[in-house]
Formats: structure tokens, C-alpha cells, sequence
């Protein structure tokens, strides 16, 4: 630029002739064309490493479980049959798959819906401004640092069914023993009890993320209005926090289909399958017999079982949802 | 909140009784870790040690290598957690920041990566890993898991909420994008990256499927599946077997205790004021 003005002879106007004033256009329009051009190379620059991992480790495996869920394989996971759909049509057809499906459903039944009402109760019971509620927010809390495995023995233990805790207990309450994880009636309960508290710290934090975003005059109108404690909760809260409610079900119900490790370490699938759910069952398939083909196989009707349930929760429960 | 309107005393009997529950089973795996041997196996179960008993922890130190379990779970979940900051950070910033085509298109693909479950595409990951030769090594615990939608979402709102007039001051003041987001998005987030620091840190500390399938010697085993062990060697000594599972709570109650405050804050903000 500054060149430009040093060459320029005194005598020149002060609108520069017409050809200087193209080219200085068109440098400059170069020079933005550059910065959109270092812009957009930045932007893939910033993006690539996620989707490098993405690609290696998310869309490609995704491709190659649908590959393989056409194919019978052998103990190596080469693929050593076409099959077509023979494995969808193995897995439709065997009991043992809709046994485990039931079981999952039993156990989303089990889990969700308690687990997402605990939450909810001990979310609205600490928030408020009295002492002390940072250490009963803090143990409440405390079950998302458990993880299945530490959470797995340590309910083992309780559960056992001659010295275990809960039979004590239940014995001074004048009732029999239980036997928690081996008798079939019974072991899907006490897997279902173990999970809802080692998820109540996870839902519990999002529970009290969502009370703590409704603004406090809101509750402020609505007791100069004379409104009632549970009135304003069910009326006011629950309404306001609906987003976060939403949120929560459908991660829980993701969740839900996925539990293995609790199933793994308490009851391998036991009691007379009573707890073997599809991923259990996949694990089984996959990495128990080496039938990988037909673990891809089950792994996809899971997908497709949890993204009929999403859509259908967006659709049908999301429009009473109220979004602020 | 509205149950605030009930009688004090009523609220704190409601909450001491479901903190006991709650934390009952902790209170119980912290009692019997601290008994003797003897003390653990009576019947009835006492509920709290005669004295306290700080031998079983050495002693479940020299029975299994609970040390190198713990540490294999640390150096694990701690570059899992630098890697998500970093690769989500960067996607996170473009996505907030910079106009490219596409951008649409590659936004709804991250998002689209979030419905997979995990289990649909272990199988060929195992065999991925398999035939990289990474079985019971670092590489194939962390690798596979160090990119995040989630984490690139919860940061994209974090940017996205941070003061605009800012960024357009530095522009004109000539901040290139790269110091931009070294000098001013990144320590003006630090509250959202901390969000995603704890939650990517206690989800893998807390990972089960993954190690389960791809360690088999003793020495890369994580706490999760480490723990296992106990069951083995030790089947009948429960002072034992939970003074194991308490040292290996330690590290995840620690995080927990210094970052609940991020995480209440944080959690929801990625995920629900799209």
C-alpha cells in the first residue's frame, strides 16, 4: 500500500486512474479470497484429527459390522461364509433372542423409571439455601464415582444370600431370606436395584443442573400466589425442567440396552437366563464362541431396537416437552 | 425449589434417611474394610469394626497387584481425557468460529455419531485393534476413544455463549485464529472444559466392556476388571475384597469431591440449550 502512494508522481489526482483502482480491487479481493482459503483449510485442520478417529474407529468398524453380519466367520474373525441375511434370520427365529429382549425391556421398566423419579426427589429435597446442603448434595452424588465394577462387588457381598447384609436386615424385619441373585425370580430385581443406585449420582447431577436453571422469582410468584408445595413442584418445576427430564429418559434408555457389566460380574446371564440381556447375549455370540458374524448380526438389530425407541420418543414424548 | 416450602425438620428427615440409603452401601464397603478377618465373618454382621484395622489394605497390596491396576486406569483415563479436551477443543472451535462448506453436512454427522451404540461397533474394533497388534497395550485402551461428540458439543455451546464483541475486538486488532483460541476461547472456557474433563475422566475410569475384551495379562488389567480378582483370590475374606474395592474407589471419590461443582454446572448446558 504504502509503495503504491511513494510511486504515484505528485501531479495525480487524488482518485487514483482507473486501472490502479481495479487491481488494488482485485488485490484485495486475492487477499480475502486467501483468508477464506486459510479459514476453511484451519477448519479442516481442527476437525481433523476427530474425524480421523472417527473414521477409523466409528464409521468404518460400522460399515464392517454390517459386512460382517452377512457372513458366517471363523474363531479368527475372517469371514469364511456368505450367509445373506441367514444370521438376521437365525436370531429372529432362536428364543433365546427374544428371551433377552424381554429381559432388556424388563430391565429398562426396572431401571428407568425409578431411577429417574429417585433423582428427581432427592434433586428437589437439596435445592434449597439451608446448611449443610452441600454434603447431602455431595452424597447424592457419590454413586457416579462407582463404577460397575467396584458397584458389582460391593452388592455381591450384600446380596449374598446366607451372611449377606440385606438378608440380615430383612431378617429383623421379621422376613425370610431372599435369594437375591440365584433364584430366577429374583435376580433381574436385584441386578435392576444395583443399577439404580449406581446411576442415581449421574441422573441426580443432571436433576439438580435442571432445578438450579429455573429462575427463583418463578418460585417466588408462585408462593405469594398461595400455591402449595407439591402444586408448584408438579405445576411449576416439573414443566420448567421437561427439557431436562426429556434428556435424561432417553439417555437412561440408551442405557438401559446397554447394560453388561453388573450382569457380567453378579449373574452371567443367570439364573436360567432370567438376567441375559442382548448385550450379554452379544458378548456370548462374539467373544464367548467366536461367531462374529452372528454377534454383528445381534449388535445391529440392537441399533436399530435403540433408534426406533429414540425416534419414537422425539416424536411422541418430546411434544410435551416445554422448551423455553 | 418448591418442596422448600415444607417444614425444615421434615426436609432433613426426608434427606438423612435417603443418604443413609444411599451412601449405605459405601458406609458398609468403608466398616468391613477396616475389620478383621474374624470380625467380617460373624454372623450377625456388625455394622462397625472393634478397632480399626489398617492391615488389610497393605495386605490386599501384596495378594494382587491393586498399584498397577490403579495406575493402568490412570495413565488410561487421563489421556483419554486430554485427548477428548483437545480433539473436541479444536473441533469445537471450528464448528463455533470458522465458515467452510460443508460445515452443516460434517455437524449432523458428528451428531449422528452420538446414536451409535457402542456394542454395534466393538466387534470390528476388537478385530481392528487384534490385527494392529495392540492387545494388552496402551494404545489400544486409549486410542479408539479419543474423539467425543459429546465433548465437541458441550464445548461448541461454551464458545458459542462466550461475549462475541470480544473476538470481533481481537479481529480487528489483527489476533490471528490461532492465537484467538489459544490466548482468549480457551482460558475464557475453562469452566466447560473442566465440565468435560471430569465426566470423559470418570467415564473411562469407570469403562468395563472395552479392557474386558482387549487385556488379558495381568499387568495392563484396569481397576474394572482387575477387581475381579478379588473375587478369586480371596472369596471369603470380604475385609479384604472391599478395602480392595475402596482403594480403587479413591481416585474416582477424589475427582468427584473437586469436581462436582463443574459437573452440576456443566452437564446440562451441552446437551440441552442447543
Amino acid at each position: 500500500m504504502e509503495k503504491e502512494f511513494t510511486l504515484s508522481p505528485p501531479s495525480t489526482p487524488i482518485t487514483p486512474p482507473a486501472n490502479e483502482m481495479e487491481s488494488a480491487r482485485e488485490r484485495k479481493r486475492t487477499s480475502i479470497r486467501k483468508i477464506r482459503r486459510r479459514e476453511i483449510t484451519l477448519a479442516y485442520a481442527c476437525l481433523a484429527p476427530s474425524l480421523l478417529l472417527f473414521g477409523a474407529f466409528l464409521f468404518y468398524p460400522l460399515l464392517k459390522s454390517v459386512y460382517l453380519s452377512l457372513f458366517l466367520t471363523d474363531p479368527q474373525g475372517r469371514v469364511a461364509e456368505f450367509v445373506g441375511f441367514g444370521n438376521f434370520k437365525d436370531i429372529l427365529s432362536s428364543d433365546m433372542f427374544y428371551k433377552s429382549f424381554g429381559n432388556t425391556l424388563m430391565f429398562m421398566l426396572l431401571t428407568v423409571p425409578t431411577g429417574i423419579a429417585a433423582a428427581l426427589f432427592f434433586a428437589a429435597l437439596t435445592h434449597n439455601k439451608l446448611t449443610g446442603m452441600k454434603i447431602f448434595r455431595f452424597i447424592f452424588s457419590l454413586p457416579m464415582a462407582v463404577s460397575v465394577g467396584t458397584g458389582s462387588m460391593i452388592w455381591m457381598i450384600l446380596y449374598h444370600p446366607t451372611l449377606g447384609m440385606l438378608n440380615y436386615m430383612l431378617s429383623l424385619a421379621g422376613l425370610g431370606p431372599v435369594q437375591w441373585l440365584t433364584d430366577p425370580k429374583w435376580a433381574m430385581i436385584s441386578i435392576a436395584i444395583m443399577t439404580v443406585w449406581m446411576n442415581l449420582g449421574f441422573n441426580y447431577i443432571l436433576m439438580l443442573s435442571g432445578i438450579q436453571g429455573v429462575s427463583e422469582d418463578i418460585y417466588d410468584s408462585a408462593r405469594i400466589d398461595g400455591s402449595g408445595p407439591l402444586r408448584t413442584f408438579f405445576r411449576i418445576t416439573m414443566p420448567l425442567i421437561s427439557p431436562t427430564l426429556f434428556f435424561t429418559l432417553v439417555v437412561s434408555i440408551i442405557g438401559a440396552f446397554q447394560a453388561f457389566g453388573q450382569i457380567n460380574i453378579l449373574t452371567k446371564g443367570g439364573p436360567m437366563n432370567s438376567t441375559n440381556v442382548i448385550v450379554y447375549n452379544i458378548y456370548q455370540d462374539a467373544f464367548i464362541n467366536f461367531r462374529f458374524g452372528i454377534g454383528s448380526a445381534q449388535a445391529l438389530i440392537l441399533f436399530v431396537i435403540i433408534l426406533t425407541l429414540t425416534l419414537l420418543q422425539f416424536k411422541f414424548v418430546e411434544r410435551r416437552v416445554h422448551y423455553q | 425449589m418448591s418442596l422448600r416450602l415444607l417444614p425444615k425438620s421434615f426436609i432433613y428427615l426426608l434427606l438423612l434417611v435417603g443418604a443413609l440409603a444411599v451412601a449405605f452401601p459405601l458406609l458398609y464397603t468403608l466398616s468391613t474394610s477396616l475389620m478383621t478377618e474374624a470380625e467380617s465373618a460373624v454372623y450377625p454382621p456388625p455394622l462397625l469394626p472393634e478397632t480399626i484395622n489398617l492391615a488389610n489394605f497393605l495386605k490386599v497390596i501384596e495378594t494382587i497387584p491393586v498399584l498397577r491396576f490403579i495406575a493402568n486406569s490412570a495413565i488410561v483415563s487421563c489421556a483419554i481425557m486430554i485427548g477428548q479436551v483437545l480433539t473436541s477443543a479444536l473441533a469445537a472451535y471450528a464448528f463455533a468460529f470458522l465458515r467452510f462448506p460443508g460445515k452443516t453436512l460434517l455437524f449432523s454427522l458428528f451428531l449422528a455419531t452420538m446414536m451409535v451404540p457402542w456394542e454395534v461397533i466393538m466387534i470390528p474394533n476388537y478385530l481392528t485393534i487384534r490385527s494392529l497388534n495392540w492387545l494388552d497395550s496402551y494404545q489400544g485402551l486409549i486410542v479408539p476413544f479419543l474423539a467425543t461428540a459429546f465433548g465437541t458439543f458441550l464445548l461448541r455451546q461454551t464458545f458459542l455463549s462466550l461475549p462475541k464483541e470480544l473476538f470481533e475486538a481481537a479481529r480487528v486488532d489483527g489476533c490471528g485464529h490461532v492465537r484467538t483460541f489459544l490466548s482468549m476461547v480457551l482460558p475464557l472456557s475453562v469452566p466447560g472444559l473442566a465440565t468435560l474433563g471430569v465426566y470423559s475422566f470418570l467415564n473411562n475410569w469407570n469403562m468395563y466392556l472395552w479392557p474386558l475384551l482387549t487385556t488379558n495379562r495381568e499387568e495392563m488389567r484396569t481397576v474394572q476388571i482387575g477387581i475381579g480378582m478379588l473375587q478369586f483370590e480371596e472369596m471369603n475374606s470380604w475385609n479384604l475384597i472391599l478395602s480392595g474395592v475402596l482403594l480403587m474407589l479413591l481416585p474416582s471419590l477424589l475427582l468427584l469431591a473437586l469436581g462436582l461443582k463443574p459437573l452440576v454446572r456443566g452437564i446440562t448446558a451441552g446437551a440441552l440449550k442447543g
